[in-house]
């Protein structure tokens, strides 16, 4: 049987946003093993240049649902859409990232197509007709092997898990415009409050400086954005930082928050709780700096430093700026 | 204003990293030693989204179910005690070796079965197997409107105003009742139940049900019914050897620091 593996993809202001590229990625892999082919759906407002970035990115199929009452997502509206789409294609495996969108969309999709759903995948490999996903759970302290036994097989996965194709100019894919009905909206989204994001974005960051309950207070994240001016680095927070309210959740790096995979991340005064090595555990370099050299963030750094972080940080600011000048 | 929510009994999500096993044959999680299992924290958070939006009514009950074993009774038994009204255990051996859709399909026939309510809370997900599903599945099978990952829920008349939780920032989304949504743990901190109240809370009623009573056939449920089946459980290495730069002071460790990090080639 070919497979097809269904990609719902998402856009930012580039075009086809990272985590959809690593997906079409990983898809393509898939699809070679399994034999068959791969087809991304758009659903939003003026998806043509993105649309033309599925090609080269490995998609052989594109479907476009566009129409301004799909501008941002939405529960009723989307799903209604997805399914179409799903009962086009017909594919036997569906992708989606474990975005704010994913999240919330796939389940209910999952739900709907009479199968059923596994969430934030680190790991795919074909198995049979299967696709075993390998997880992240109890907080980060396990993972899990599984697959989905009903069909289609509905798959979130960990943004920076896969990675996307070489840009292929020569190929494209075939679009076809899906047809949108005036949507039946029960839950409405009315507002949206963006949060400020000076500086770095925090998933784009060569550089992380991040903190966590050790740090004591909210004042000492004024110390590490200094720090991280200096380094040109985003800073982020653990989620027990960021439930004390010392630092806005859209800084969160963990389980619950952002997944970040920067060249280094900086660690200060964060024990290293499994869920907060969700988020981080795939950076490339780990510093810890914490006064306790038991804490577990030294079980995933390459460097640390036991001393009290109010003592270190002023040395560290200096030292960095002076071989950065 | 009735509102339900559903909770699950979970291994405590602080424990230790050192004390937490897997026992990889049974693909099964082994309780820590001396560490008493604890009401999944989104849950709690759930209980209280619940009884705010109870208080801001005026009236209505907050019912409380649980699918799992003998230890879910704690759970809801939690719960009472923050000040739900009244419990439901759904305990069956046929349910054991469920996933996510099974657990939705029993959760979905018990709301059916003890009357729609106007708003049904869950957590974001449980803290155990951090999936995150069971609102949503619980949701499109009960066909509600639905909302999830939210800072905040509040009651405005006969309408839901809710707070959810994007990677950008806070969104605002508008439910009509009934309708199901899930919070997250940027909600804050849940009540935490004094012992009067815990003594109270003794006193409500908790009814047991089964697949049966639920009209549920066993090989709909359980491992039997279960759509998505795990090959492997076990516990992740890492594999890095710390360097921890010594010095006498701190300005020698940041040295020592910034040296070992360009000598890395890191910076």
């Amino acid at each position: 049987m070919a497979a097809r593996i269904l990609v719902f993809g998402e856009l930012d202001d580039d075009g086809l946003t990272a985590p959809t590229l690593e997906l079409l990625g990983g898809a393509s892999r898939l699809s070679a093993e399994l034999g068959g082919s791969v087809a991304l759906a758009l659903i939003g407002v003026d998806l043509a240049s993105a649309a033309s970035q599925a090609g080269p990115a490995g998609a052989d199929t594109v479907y476009t649902a566009d129409a301004a009452s799909l501008s941002g997502y939405q529960t009723d509206s989307y799903l209604t859409v997805a399914q179409g789409i799903v009962e086009q294609d017909a594919p036997s495996v569906i992708l989606m990232a474990q975005s704010s969108m994913g999240r919330d969309l796939a389940p209910r999709l999952a739900t709907r197509l009479g199968s059923a759903v596994i969430m934030d995948s680190l790991a795919l490999e074909v198995d049979g007709d299967r696709v075993k996903a390998t997880r992240s759970c109890y907080g980060g302290n396990a993972r899990q092997v599984v697959t989905v036994q009903t069909d289609p097989q509905v798959i979130t996965v960990r943004p920076k898990s896969q990675d996307p194709l070489e840009a292929d100019a020569s190929r494209a894919a075939e679009v076809i415009t899906v047809d949108v009905a005036e949507p039946m909206l029960r839950a409405h989204t009315t507002g949206k409050e963006q949060a400020e994001s000076e500086g770095v974005r925090l998933e784009d960051a060569e550089i992380v400086v991040s903190g966590g309950r050790g740090l004591g207070g909210p004042e000492a994240f004024s110390d590490l954005e200094q720090l991280a001016g200096v380094l040109g680095a985003a800073v982020g927070s653990s989620r027990a930082a960021c439930d004390l309210g010392w630092y806005p959740p859209s800084q969160q790096v963990g389980l619950t928050g952002s997944v970040v995979s920067p060249t280094l991340y900086l660690a200060i005064a964060i024990s290293g709780a499994s869920q907060h090595m969700a988020g981080c555990g795939g950076s490339k370099n780990i510093v810890a700096i914490n006064k306790d050299p038991d804490a577990p963030i030294f079980g995933f750094s390459r460097f640390g430093i036991v001393d009290d972080y109010k003592k270190v940080l002023p040395a560290l600011e200096s030292a960095f700026a002076a071989v950065l000048e | 204003m009735d509102v339900i929510v559903c909770v699950k009994q979970i291994p405590d999500p602080e424990t230790p990293a050192a004390a937490f096993k897997v026992d990889e044959q049974a693909m099964q999680v082994l309780p820590a030693q001396g560490i008493s299992p604890v009401i999944s924290p989104f849950d709690a958070q759930a209980v209280e989204a619940a009884l705010r939006i109870k208080d801001t009514a005026g009236e209505g009950a907050v019912h409380v179910i649980s699918l799992g074993p003998d230890s879910a009774r704690d759970a809801i038994k939690h719960s009472l005690a923050m000040g739900a009204d009244e419990g439901y255990h759904l305990k069956d051996s046929v349910f054991d070796g469920g996933d996510a859709w099974t657990t939705a399909l029993a959760l979905s026939k018990a709301i059916q079965h003890i009357g729609m309510p106007d708003v049904l809370i869950f957590g974001r997900q449980a803290a155990d197997w951090d999936q995150g599903t069971v609102g949503s599945i619980v949701a499109e099978l009960l066909d509600l409107p639905s909302a999830t990952v939210l800072r905040g829920a509040e009651l405005n008349g006969d309408r839901l105003i809710v707070s959810r939780v994007v990677a950008d920032g806070f969104e605002t989304i508008e439910l009509p009742t009934p309708c199901a949504l899930t919070i997250s743990n940027e909600f804050g901190d849940p009540r935490y139940p004094q012992l009067r109240q815990i003594m109270q809370a003794a006193r409500k009623q908790v009814t047991e049900l089964t697949a049966a009573e639920l009209g549920l056939d066993p090989t709909e449920v359980g491992a039997a019914g279960a759509r998505v089946q795990m090959h492997a459980l076990y516990q992740p290495t890492s594999d890095v050897d710390v360097e921890i730069i010594e010095g006498d002071s701190p300005e020698e460790k940041a040295a020592g620091l910034v040296n070992a990090l360009r000598e890395a080639k890191i910076l």
